[in-house]
């Protein structure tokens, strides 16, 4: 079976969740043997693992230039002169007027810049022309950016298209949504065959807020890739004497970080022996160091700042306690990478990852008091951070691609079976 | 000829009240006094009442024939004397038929059998004197929280002089033996065991309304018609339940009660008995023993202690709670006694299971086995510390002991000193006539100060020593 996938970002260049997922369902898939991916990306940089063949759409022509193959050859960096000889052969209007360099392809700067609506709508004009080139049985879009992508190919190609709705706007903007965004989302969801959400919670959304088919909507929950030895083998610091109770991710709305600093505050009444962290960036960093120097517990409050790679897993590691208490999250894939790191994890009811996880402490994310009760208790009782560090890695453990590409796989078939009927 | 022993369990818990880290140290009262109203009147009304009505009633129409045994833990009376006093007055009913036996259990309906002797027999004693308060007749047979039985509780119980103790007929432990049989305690043959047949029980306490049981719906005669059809040798059915089996897990909408009603016709009409634990204990003889090294109930299909001990967190709350138990035996704070019954019933440690049964549990007031966990550790936090603010942390508990016997012996040893000082005086009085009467009297008065003081001194000081430790 061949997919074509349109995604916006990829290993490893990331941005966000939405790459490692991503990545996770494209390898997922790799792995049944018989699945054939094309990933189309804006910008891809070269260095993508090669499991599936990947498009840059940067050099995809949308004008007819005359370009020789040696010229070609020293000017593409990740596709061949036959793929852009094949692709020229399938220019199917005039776009002339359009921003385009020597080549007849237009330029991607990459990731979210300020004009990310411009590069949606090339990214949707070159879907174009890739849907009239590749053979494929099915179209998969990921995230908003790239619903015009697939709706076009779609109506190129007269395949069905699934979409995977990683996010919706409700969740980034605590119900003010953007009206452009909801319009994108929406004609996507209106045009897909088959809705494949995070989560039930997200399922929901998109069911009740954009008045979908119960019936195409489908809960596709991810998944995490286990983590690699060197990883793992990253040292547990000793935390008899005081413990770190950690929050890491973007400090925005979102993700609720005043609910954090409020049970902080709480928890620190009781006992003075724990430390909190709250790693990322983010529009309300300044906010929260205000907050936290309010409540006067800034000596035991710290903003180590933004942190990649490596750094995420020492700081998973060297917590005891993490806390996710997002106001909206489609999924979540942090707490699951905490648990792998054998760090327990409490998170909001309203974590959409809450669904495939039993070995956590679910809290509502307003609810400071539990919050701070559940984080004090596992500070102070071995047993319950024993419990859920143990139980909790075996529970991960289980979660993984593998299976949720054999479901994706299953829903294609269904969804193939069922079209046009 | 066939007999069946019937015995219902009565036991609600105290409801613990939603208690955050912060409250430790400041809240001493740990208890969700509306939850506690409204789910003991709830079940009153559901399920005890109607229920013991019917067995009045049976009892009432088949007085030569129906016998019925029960028991109510410790605390469930309490709650009851206080939310549902009608039930009491309806056991009393019940106590008058004559064809009721009370049989005892541990008043917390804890797991105090499994941590600490000198607990477990104080509180069956405690609960073996209040059934005789209440009931009249001192219980012989006795039942553990939750049917929990191995070699040595058997051995403690036998102790106690009773003579009889329920438990269940665990495949586990019986193999290919019959639990239709009477047998006896491994360790001390005097103590003879009634074993549940779980299948028998749970027909009607599990399944008895499931309409997608195979054998829905179930009649009384075809229900004694099982009984009878049972080997001839096999002359004891044991069926015990939770009395809230009627009512709440089978709804009385199911017509249970009327189920109920019809068993004594239908077993008359096919021979079979009823009798009450004392009854087969004094007529039957015992077959064989039961080895039991590790300790069994009736929960679950594992049938052993895994509900409220399975996991590290169960673990740990059971060791810290009976970490005090030594501490709160030998105190006499009538508040910290009292919430030691109520911390120990087992429900608490129950909550905290992690065991994927398939049967949904009621966790009460908690989301999931960690909530249940954190807020019981929090009371027990608080409970623990004000049980070491009684008496210095470092003292070792046998020198504490010795200690308090000899404040009390020498308490006593005062009282009967005055005494002795009033009757001389008396005397005086009466041989000195009216002559100096003042006179006398002061050193008399003061001799008791001045013995006291050592004594009372002694505790103060150590008291005041550790505090500054701290």
């Amino acid at each position: 079976m061949k997919v074509l996938m349109f995604g916006w970002e990829f290993p490893p260049k990331i941005y966000g969740g939405l790459a490692v997922a991503s990545y996770g369902i494209t390898k997922g898939l790799s792995l049944q043997g018989d699945m054939e991916t094309t990933f189309c990306l804006p910008k891809p940089c070269g260095d993508e693992e090669k499991f599936l063949n990947i498009i840059g759409m940067n050099q995809v022509p949308i004008v007819w230039r005359d370009v020789n193959y040696d010229y070609l050859k020293s000017r593409l960096s990740t596709s061949t002169p036959e793929q852009y000889y094949a692709f020229r052969d399938h220019i199917y209007s005039d776009f002339s007027y359009m921003h385009v360099n020597d080549l007849g392809c237009m330029e991607f700067a990459g990731g979210y810049p300020g004009n990310l609506h411009d590069e949606i709508n090339n990214f949707s004009i070159i879907a174009g022309v890739v849907a009239r080139q590749q053979e494929f049985d099915i179209i998969h879009a990921h995230d908003w950016l790239t619903y015009p992508a697939g709706v076009h190919a779609k109506l190129v190609s007269g395949k069905p298209l699934c979409i995977h709705v990683h996010a919706t706007d409700f969740d980034r903007s605590r119900g003010k949504v953007n009206p452009t965004v909801y319009a994108m989302e929406k004609n996507g969801m209106d045009h897909a065959d088959c809705i494949m959400c995070v989560s039930e919670l997200t399922r929901q959304t998109v069911i009740h807020q954009y008045h979908q088919d119960p019936r195409k909507c489908f809960a596709m929950h991810n998944a995490v890739y286990p983590l690699s030895q060197d990883l793992l083998d990253i040292p547990r610091p000793d935390h008899s004497k005081e413990k770190v109770v950690t929050f890491l991710g973007r400090i925005t709305m979102q993700k609720g970080p005043e609910y954090f600093v409020e049970a902080a505050a709480l928890v620190l009444k009781r006992t003075r022996n724990i430390r909190f962290v709250m790693a990322g960036s983010g529009d309300m960093l300044d906010a929260m160091i205000n907050l936290a120097a309010e409540r006067g517990i800034a000596d035991r409050f710290h903003f180590p700042g933004f942190q990649r790679g490596r750094q995420v897993y020492e700081a998973y590691k060297n917590s005891d306690v993490f806390v996710m208490p997002s106001v909206s999250e489609p999924f979540g894939i942090a707490p699951l990478e905490a648990m792998q790191c054998g760090t327990p994890s409490i998170i909001s009811k309203q974590s959409g990852c809450g669904e495939i996880l039993d070995k956590v402490i679910k809290t509502d994310y307003w609810d400071i008091n539990a919050m701070a009760d559940a984080i004090y208790s596992i500070c102070t009782n071995p047993s319950l951070f024993q419990y859920l560090q143990e139980e909790g890695k075996k529970e991960v453990d289980g979660i993984t691609w593998e299976k949720v590409g054999l479901r994706i796989r299953a829903l294609y078939e269904q969804v193939l079976k069922n079209y046009g009927k | 000829m066939k007999t069946i022993c019937l015995y219902f369990e009565i036991h609600q818990i105290i409801h613990l009240k939603r208690y955050r880290c912060f409250d430790i140290g400041r809240d001493h009262y740990y208890y969700d006094d509306y939850e506690n109203e409204r789910s003991i009147s709830d079940i009153a009304e559901r399920s005890y009442i109607p229920a013991l009505s019917t067995l009045i009633e049976m009892a009432k129409n088949y007085s030569d024939t129906f016998k019925v045994a029960l028991s109510i833990s410790g605390v469930a009376l309490e709650q009851l004397e206080v939310h549902a006093p009608s039930v009491i007055e309806l056991l009393h009913q019940l106590n008058e038929t004559g064809c009721c036996e009370f049989l005892c259990e541990p008043y917390s309906h804890g797991l105090s059998s499994l941590a600490n002797e000198d607990c477990f027999r104080e509180e069956v004693e405690r609960m073996r004197t209040k059934i005789k308060q209440i009931f009249g007749k001192e219980p012989k047979v006795f039942r553990n929280s939750s049917l929990i039985y191995s070699n040595e509780i058997g051995a403690t119980v036998a102790d106690m002089g009773f003579k009889g103790m329920l438990t269940e007929g665990a495949k586990h432990i019986l193999g290919w033996k019959s639990p239709h049989y009477l047998y006896h305690c491994a360790m001390n043959p005097n103590l003879k065991l009634l074993l549940r047949d779980f299948k028998l029980s749970d027909d009607i306490s599990l399944r008895f309304s499931n309409s997608e049981w195979s054998e829905y719906p179930l009649f009384a005669d075809k229900y004694i018609d099982w009984i009878a059809a049972l080997p001839e040798e096999e002359q004891v059915i044991n069926i015990f339940m939770e009395l809230s089996a009627l009512g709440i897990a089978q709804p009385l909408s199911s017509n249970i009660l009327e189920f109920m009603k019809a068993l004594p016709v239908c077993a008359k009409e096919r021979g079979v008995t009823f009798s009450t634990p004392t009854d087969i204990i004094t007529k039957l003889k015992s077959v064989d023993q039961v080895d039991v090294p590790y300790p069994m109930s009736w929960v679950d299909e594992e049938r052993d202690i895994s509900p409220w001990l399975g996991n590290v967190m169960q673990r740990e709350a059971f060791n810290k709670l009976y970490s005090v138990a030594e501490r709160v035996h030998l105190c006499d704070d009538r508040r910290i006694k009292q919430d030691w019954d109520y911390l120990q019933a087992s429900n608490n440690f129950r909550f905290m299971t992690t065991k994927n049964t398939g049967i949904w549990l009621n966790r009460g007031i908690y989301d999931s086995p960690y909530d249940a966990f954190t807020n019981y550790m929090n009371i027990l936090g608080d409970f623990i510390s004000r049980v070491n603010s009684l008496y210095p942390v470092d003292m070792d508990n046998e020198e504490l002991n010795s200690l308090l016997t000899t404040i009390k012996n020498q308490g006593e040893e005062l009282v009967a000193l005055n005494k002795e000082v009033e009757r001389l005086q008396a005397k005086l009085e009466k041989a000195e006539g009216k002559k100096a009467p003042a006179v006398k009297k002061e050193p008399a008065a003061k001799k008791p100060v001045a013995a006291k003081k050592p004594v009372a001194k002694k505790p103060v000081a150590k008291k005041a020593a550790s505090k500054k430790e701290e």
